[in-house]
């Protein structure tokens, strides 16, 4: 009969299992190698993951990057990101950040401050768009490293059949005009997501207002300028779009992608959308599912103007690089961080994955260039975009104009700006529910 | 004594949860801004019951609930028949087949049916000849689209309740109404039905609380446009995309509330008997 173990001998057997477990543990430590730095990053094409392999190896074993992913859009990344850092996970080194969301996470502490030579180093030869959306309460708190913006793509046929000069800017009226004089298309991003938040920064920037007009104030102090001349401005370029019909019947619902498959579609005319589009129609021309005719049709210019006579302000993108505050590698991680948004990677990236360099200089590089023929129409839109509210309560914002303007059919300039403004002050103050 | 230990990780899991969200529902506290955190007494419930958001999701929730417990109850009593007098040899394939929807991800459910119903990608509109229908711009098709794939992912699990309720019912029974002369009908009405009440009341209660919490199908296919928001997703709204913990916590607390009011009203108002259900009576 087998003898139970007595307590001492349980006892005994638990020591020296958990030495053993300690023993291994320290051997992991010492065979992991370099330590690992965490980046969290947004889903891409696979550039990401490519310059976190050339900076392990450019650090000359100083460092590894190992990449998670994030959530598809971005307040599904902000959600898991300030989850973790709100619950001190200190596995998050180095983050992919979309710029709206740097205020908030500025000002709750979660980045650790950019040491002054990473700083001059990185926001050299950066343009201005960039250059603000790293920036929280004139500080650089993050690293820029691809700089986003939207672009008027149009079918070249299309705008000729309608006599429009694309030579010249032209205004969302005049669009709206070609597009229904030609029984095509303008694709918008109308669905309620982030997107809807975009075009409406974007169309009362344009028209000479901001949705946020003191970013520096205490949110209940917050002056909004939705219920402005500018934001009934706005409202009535929407307004057109949805009653006149060229938005399409997935007007509510249609996001970048859907903009991007319409405008690959017979009855396209304009879009308004970031320049993935021109990689993703490239790609669809290789793989035999986009005509090259079709492709060779597309034209681009910039953002519509909301009002004639005045420059628009086209919408802000990209992703900066933050580094966690909790992160026991802060040093490494700038280091790192330094190495990812280097001019080169930057170009790299737009190459591969079509996402538009910080860097100025990277637009005037020949291989750029030649995939891009729009390069320049891109930097010269970056120098004119504007950014969405700066806050920590960008989110509040966001959802409130969401909440408001969407479906794209029921904005009416005469009471959606007013009820927009009203809802997101009452959000703000803690008086109503978003 | 027995019992302890599984009674301390009943309140570990349970009770201590909900008194923590009880506690930080009489705060404002936000995830990112924890100092700031002050106590604001019954003031986030008064925003909440005071705010029409509050209401319209509570509608939107009512209405689904009612309507998919209502139709899944009559389809799923028909599916209890079916296997109730399927070949025995047939019986287990049928069973199966039957419960399959019930085994997928409600996710996974979910997002099935929104790209079916998808305007640009989904097979129905070209299937109907209803191309250019944007089944998710407006409220009566897309609440419609959410009932139903709840309704199809749901209806075995009220099923197979039904099915154990049936199966409960004694054969002599049956026997002696058919003696007797009674129809078809008569014998649901006056014997199958009657003598299976508490399975259909557990069946009923236990869809009706899961119905109420819906979340997932709301969450992929609208993500609360067109006035779809339920309940359940103003919660997630409130706490997790705004990190607005006090007053996420106090819409829990009321989501929580509703919930158990049903259970009650269920428990008291139709008598229905768990011990009885679960064959100890």
């Amino acid at each position: 009969m087998a003898r139970r173990p007595s307590g001492r001998s349980g006892a005994g057997a638990a020591a020296v299992a958990v030495g053993a477990l300690l023993t291994l543990t320290a051997c992991g430590g010492e065979a992991g190698g370099p330590p690992t730095l965490t980046w969290y990053v947004n889903p891409d094409a696979g550039g990401q993951e490519r310059i976190a392999e050339q900076c392990t190896e450019e650090s000359g074993g100083a460092y590894q990057i190992e990449l998670q992913r994030l959530p598809r859009d971005a307040p599904g990344q902000r959600e898991q990101l300030v989850r973790r850092l709100a619950g001190n996970d200190t596995s998050v080194d180095l983050m992919s950040l979309d710029p709206p969301f740097i205020p908030e996470f500025a000002a709750a502490g979660y980045l650790a401050d950019v040491p002054p030579d990473v700083a001059d180093e990185v926001t050299e030869d950066v343009v201005e768009g960039a250059l603000a959306g790293a920036t929280w309460k004139d500080e650089l708190v993050t690293l820029p490293f691809w700089a986003n913006t939207q672009l008027l793509w149009y079918r070249q046929s299309v705008a000729e059949e309608a006599g429009l000069d694309m030579e010249q800017p032209v205004t969302w009226e005049q669009v709206v005009d070609a597009a229904e004089q030609t029984g095509t298309t303008v694709a918008v991003q109308g669905t309620r997501a982030e997107s809807m938040t975009v075009w409406v920064n974007a169309l009362i920037e344009s028209a000479g207002g901001q949705i946020l007009e003191n970013p520096e104030a205490e949110a209940t102090e917050y002056e909004l300028g939705i219920a402005s001349e500018a934001g009934r401005r706005a409202a009535e370029i929407i307004e057109d779009i949805a009653d006149s019909g060229v938005g399409g019947p997935q007007l509510a619902t249609a996001n970048e992608d859907i903009n991007a498959s319409m405008f690959e579609s017979e009855d396209a005319g304009f879009m308004v959308n970031w320049p993935f589009v021109y990689q993703r129609a490239a790609g669809y021309v290789e793989a035999g599912n986009l005509e090259r005719s079709e492709f060779e049709d597309y034209g681009w210019a910039l953002y519509p103007r909301a009002v004639e006579g005045e420059e628009s302000r086209p919408p802000y993108g990209g992703i900066n690089i933050g580094v966690s505050a909790l992160s026991e590698n802060v040093d490494l991680a700038f280091e790192a961080g330094r190495c990812i948004v280097q001019a080169e990677h930057q170009k790299q990236y737009f190459l591969s994955d079509g996402n538009p360099p910080a860097k100025a200089s990277v637009y005037d590089d020949p291989e750029v260039v030649e995939q891009y023929p729009m390069a320049e129409t891109i930097r010269e839109s970056l120098e004119n975009a504007a950014p969405r509210p700066q806050t920590p309560y960008y989110n509040e914002i966001s959802v409130g104009i969401q909440r408001t303007w969407q479906p794209p059919s029921s904005v009416d300039p005469q009471t959606t700006p007013e009820r927009s403004e009203e809802l997101i002050t009452d959000v703000l103050r803690g008086e109503a529910l978003l | 004594m027995l019992a302890g230990p599984a009674f301390v990780v009943m309140l570990a899991v349970t009770a201590y949860p909900i008194l923590q969200a009880t506690y930080d529902s009489l705060f404002a506290y936000r995830l990112t801004d924890p100092e700031s955190r002050r106590f604001v007494g019954l003031n986030n419930y008064a925003v909440i019951l005071t705010d029409p958001v509050w209401w319209n999701a509570f509608g939107v929730t009512v209405l689904i609930t009612v309507v998919t417990v209502l139709v899944e109850l009559v389809l799923g009593f028909a599916l209890a028949l079916v296997m109730m007098k399927a070949l025995r040899t047939i019986r287990p394939v049928l069973r199966t087949a039957i419960l399959i929807p019930y085994a997928i991800i409600t996710v996974v459910s979910a997002f099935a049916w929104f790209f079916a119903f998808d305007i640009t990608s989904g097979f129905v509109n070209p299937t109907f000849g209803l191309e250019g229908t944007d089944w998710f711009a407006s409220f009566p098709t897309a609440v419609s689209v959410i009932m139903m794939s709840e309704i199809w992912k749901t209806t075995p699990f009220i099923s197979l309740l039904i099915l154990s309720g049936l199966a409960q019912v004694p054969e002599d029974l049956q026997e002696a109404a058919k003696v007797d002369g009674a129809t078809w009908w008569q014998r649901m009405w006056k014997v199958t039905i009657p003598n299976m009440k508490a399975a259909i009341m557990v069946a009923l209660l236990f869809r009706t609380l899961d119905a109420f919490r819906i979340f997932d199908n709301v969450f992929i296919m609208t993500g609360g446009a067109a006035g779809t928001e339920t309940l359940s997703f103003g919660a997630y709204r409130q706490t997790i995309s705004r990190l607005e913990i006090g007053l996420g916590s106090a819409y829990s607390v009321l989501l929580f509330l509703s919930v158990v009011a049903i259970a009650l009203g269920f428990i008291k108002i139709f008598k229905v008997d768990l011990s009885q259900a679960r064959g100890e009576k």
